[in-house]
């Protein structure tokens, strides 16, 4: 029981990096309709950005925040060159166009600061919580949990940012309806630039925390494409959706794999989230929270 | 106006059928018939649940209550394969054609269920398939010349202006012979003109063809020419039903939909 | 001037429904073939048979698969490699398994196994669409590839998960030279890319068409969506499946399972892409460009710190690769969005009127 409690907090943990990357996604896709396959690149380009500037000698108080200032100029370049010339054109047209972003943005990240794993630390040790291992016999990673704090500040604060500021609900109202909110005046551009940059913040910070933890490397990318089916479990309009679709995920791949491996081989880790998605999918195709959709003719 | 054309029996009737999306009701208690080789018009403003009754009778929606009898059978229900079998063909308000293909292709496609070909045969393409693309491309040629739509026949439908892409939906579903034809707005956003070719189209199907028609239309002027009877919808329910001169003159009607103008 | 149809009267609609309704794109097509067949026999060296040719028309059949799928049936699937894999280990087994089995049943069965497991995988798609569908395509890349790595029977319990393919031998003839395997690859390649385009242009291709373009109306029609979408998922699948199988037999000789990745996906959506979308033609041009490319990039990488001494950090051309085929769809996608087959056909409406202005 004990040990069936770790894997299962283990998996939880992981599941909020999960999230992270999630609502990245999630962000975008309100706000623009882009279905923004890059935002696993924009992981593995904000942690590489950040790593490579430390590793050049910049403190990391000052290599994050210059990340943050690249992430940003990235997401007006993205704005401007690809999303302007496209609007209006069909969903799917939109998403090949982020899988053609996704390939630009690794490549990218690796020929200015090369292919090989590089370590980051940042100053939390990824050992037990003792006091847990103490009294209740768990095993819990002390990084896991700050990390998961972060996670929790950061949702916190995104909440915080929709529904009390201006742009926030000016945000909302974009998600709503475009046409509709053009009408009042709502600046879509800019509108569209702040999202991709908050996107680009909230995929510097799960790239830290992924980084810290396994190495920033390209595997990253592969990481983030782990946030699909998170998407598609917790639907893809929503904040809380991605949230609990990265818990049940996080949670369920690591009981799969502890309790169910051992008799298949292992390495269903690799697959098993993609195809609970998919058998979700089949149910409740619109997601947890998602919106059902209506088609009219 | 009058063509010797003899209007038959009653084809196709609705008893007490409503419909509604969550706790919105769209339609209710809704009653007619339709009678073999007529026009049948039906009338109502926005949002009184006209397209609502066209797509029941083609089976895109469900009633949860009421009966529809067609062809003699009993059924609370339609689906969109069997009425298309059955030979209910129909056009969209917001024209639905097949974007990417070609006038001569989207046309082609109305003859899909008269075709016998399967995918083995088509990928050999040599006698059958062939034979049957062959003859097929002769109806929907006849179709074509019909319209008037010759010069456009290889032109992507997404390139044509909004008149003659109604005409190419109206050759769709034509293509396959129905014996039921649903039109939903076929003049919306046309000049007087395109109306006008549009009207010809239509009393030509019907007269040649001995098609039956049902159809909605905004303009009360086309309504009242070209219809033998006519049914008014408002709010969802049935407020008027009969020849164009006695729902002229039905005071509910009046009251709901053609007083406000007078 | 040298391209016009002027004077090419139709009279029947057999004529006017003709592949190649116009008498100067019959001879150019009847020229590649003789190219295609003789020339290139003649004068290629093996190099350009096993690196640049016969991954070319592998991949070009692959590239029509999923152009069946997502060209004309309007089903985005990031998992083809995965169907190519089982294609490769199908045809490995039969061979493998079966005395006497000729090669090419082996490939249609292949083939065919590859259909029934699209079918299975193209389920989905009766109930969600676009990036949705995309996204569960994802399931069909790593669990295919998860069993044929772990269930050892698959690779016949190879300890490394490699196999190697048997040799291609038809009525004793045994093709072990680059050229006599490009021929076999360029003759299935070549039959089967007819029987794509008589589909395509028949009721079969138009209902594919149909569901893609508007699919409520496309059931209005009659046209039932289950049976259509499931249809494009087997045929396609089945495409991969035999590309596959050539990918394993003609070119590599020996494949594992992880070689079929979500990259090589990637890199066939890719070629739909930039080859054009929905278009026979576009799924050869998008595999030759894309092919190319790679070797393109390493001649100028070459040039550059060779001829130029430029330092160059190591792996910066894997780099660079990356972004050119990023920065290419995103082009493609933003200036024309029918890839190199429209820009095609652009040229030959150009070349009507060429040299005259007017």
């Amino acid at each position: 029981m004990q040990f069936f409690l770790e894997v299962l907090l283990g998996g939880l943990l992981s599941g909020i990096m999960y999230s992270l990357v999630a609502l990245g996604f999630v962000l975008i896709y309100k706000a623009s309709g882009v279905f923004n396959f890059a935002q696993g690149a924009m992981v593995f380009f904000a942690a590489l950005t950040a790593v490579g500037l430390h590793d050049m000698g910049l403190s990391l108080w000052l290599a994050v925040p210059l990340t943050m200032a690249i992430m940003i100029v990235l997401a007006v370049a993205i704005e401007k060159i690809v999303l302007r010339p496209l609007v209006n054109q069909a969903e799917i047209t939109l998403f090949m166009v982020t899988i053609g972003l996704t390939f630009f943005i690794e490549g990218l990240a690796q020929a200015i600061w090369g292919a090989s794993v590089r370590k980051l630390e940042l100053g939390i040790e990824d050992v037990p919580l003792e006091f847990l291992l103490d009294n209740a016999g768990i095993a819990i990673s002390q990084f896991d949990l700050v990390a998961a704090g972060i996670a929790f500040v950061l949702v916190a604060a995104l909440a915080i940012f929709f529904s009390k500021t201006k742009v926030g609900r000016a945000l909302r109202a974009v998600a709503d309806d475009h046409q509709a909110a053009l009408s009042i005046g709502i600046p879509l551009q800019q509108i569209w630039v702040i999202v991709w940059g908050v996107a680009g913040f909230v995929a510097l910070v799960a790239g830290l925390l992924w980084g810290a933890r396994n190495g920033v490397q390209f595997a990253l990318t592969f990481v983030a494409l782990k946030a699909l089916p998170v998407l598609i479990l917790g639907g893809f309009t929503s904040v809380p959706g991605a949230i609990v679709g990265g818990l049940i995920i996080g949670a369920s791949e690591k009981l799969a794999e502890v309790f169910l491996g051992p008799y298949v081989g292992g390495g269903i880790e690799g697959w098993f989230p993609y195809v609970l998605a998919l058998l979700f999918l089949l149910v409740r195709p619109e997601g947890l929270f998602g919106e059902k959709i209506i088609r009219r003719i | 106006m009058d063509t010797g054309r003899k209007i038959g029996d009653v084809i196709l009737s609705f008893e007490n059928i409503s419909l509604s999306f969550g706790g919105v009701k769209a339609l209710t208690n809704i009653g007619f018939d339709v009678r073999e080789h007529e026009i049948r018009a039906i009338i109502g403003p926005n949002g009184a649940g006209k397209s609502s009754m066209l797509n029941v009778i083609n089976g895109v929606y469900h009633p949860q209550e009421g009966e529809i009898i067609f062809h003699g059978k009993h059924r609370r229900d339609m689906n969109t394969y069997e009425s298309a079998k059955s030979g209910i063909a129909r056009t969209f308000q917001n024209i639905a054609l097949f974007k990417g293909m070609s006038v001569l292709d989207n046309i082609m496609t109305g003859r899909n269920l008269k075709m016998k070909s399967n995918f083995l045969l088509d990928a050999i393409y040599w006698g059958p398939a062939r034979r049957e693309e062959i003859e097929h491309r002769k109806k929907v040629e006849e179709i074509i010349d019909f319209l008037e739509i010759q010069h456009i026949r290889k032109t992507p439908v997404g390139r044509l202006a909004y008149g003659l892409q109604k005409r190419v939906e109206l050759g769709r579903a034509l293509a396959a012979e129905p014996s039921i034809l649903l039109l939903d707005e076929p003049m919306a956003g046309m000049n007087v003109e395109e109306k006008q070719d549009m009207c010809r189209f239509i009393l030509d199907v019907n007269d040649q063809l001995g098609t039956t028609i049902v159809l909605i239309e905004h303009d009360m002027g086309v309504v009242m020419d070209i219809s033998d009877r006519v049914v008014v919808l408002d709010y969802g329910k049935k407020i008027g039903d009969g020849t164009p001169d006695e729902v002229r003159t039905n005071r509910d009607v009046i009251n709901a939909y053609l007083g406000v103008a007078h | 001037m040298f391209y016009r149809e002027a004077g090419q009267f139709k009279a029947t609609y057999a004529e006017d429904s003709q592949i190649f309704p116009i008498r100067q794109d019959r001879i150019g097509m009847a020229i590649i073939l003789l190219v295609a067949f003789v020339a290139v026999p003649l004068f290629a060296s093996p190099y350009y048979f096993s690196a640049i040719l016969i991954p070319f028309l592998i991949f070009a059949l692959a590239t029509l698969g999923l152009n069946i799928l997502t060209g004309y049936a309007g089903q985005l699937s990031l998992g083809t490699a995965a169907f190519m894999a089982v294609g490769a280990f199908a045809s490995y087994n039969f061979m493998l398994r079966i005395d006497g089995m000729p090669i090419l049943i082996a490939f249609m069965l292949s083939g065919l196994c590859a259909a029934a497991v699209g079918i299975v995988f193209g389920l989905p798609s009766l109930r969600i669409r676009g990036f949705y569908l995309a996204a569960s395509t994802l399931a069909t890349q790593f669990f295919i590839v998860w069993c044929l790595t772990k269930i050892g029977w698959f690779t016949n319990y190879s300890s490394s998960g490699v196999i190697t393919a048997q040799q291609i031998e038809i009525l004793g003839y045994a093709f072990d030279t680059p050229m006599s395997k490009y021929l076999f690859v360029l003759i299935v390649v070549s039959v089967m890319a007819l029987l794509a385009k008589n589909m395509v242009r028949s009721n079969t291709g138009r209902s594919w068409m149909a569901i893609r373009d508007m699919d409520m109306a496309a059931e209005v029609i009659g046209f039932r969506p289950m049976r259509t979408k499931l249809l494009a998922f087997a045929v396609s699948s089945f495409y991969c499946g035999v590309a596959g199988a050539l990918y394993a037999y003609a070119y590599l000789g020996t494949v594992e399972p992880e070689g079929f990745s979500i990259e090589m996906s990637f890199r066939i959506l890719f070629m739909v892409i930039i080859g054009g979308i929905g278009s026979v033609l576009g799924s050869f041009l998008g595999s030759a460009f894309i092919v190319l490319l790679p070797t393109a990039l390493n001649v100028m990488f070459h040039f550059l710190e060779k001829d130029l001494g430029l330092e160059l950090p190591s792996g910066i051309s894997s780099s660079v690769e990356l972004m050119v085929f990023g920065a290419l769809i995103i082009f493609f996608l933003i200036v024309e969005p029918h890839g190199l087959a429209r820009l095609w056909q652009i040229g030959k409406e150009k070349l009507r009127l060429w040299p005259f202005p007017h």
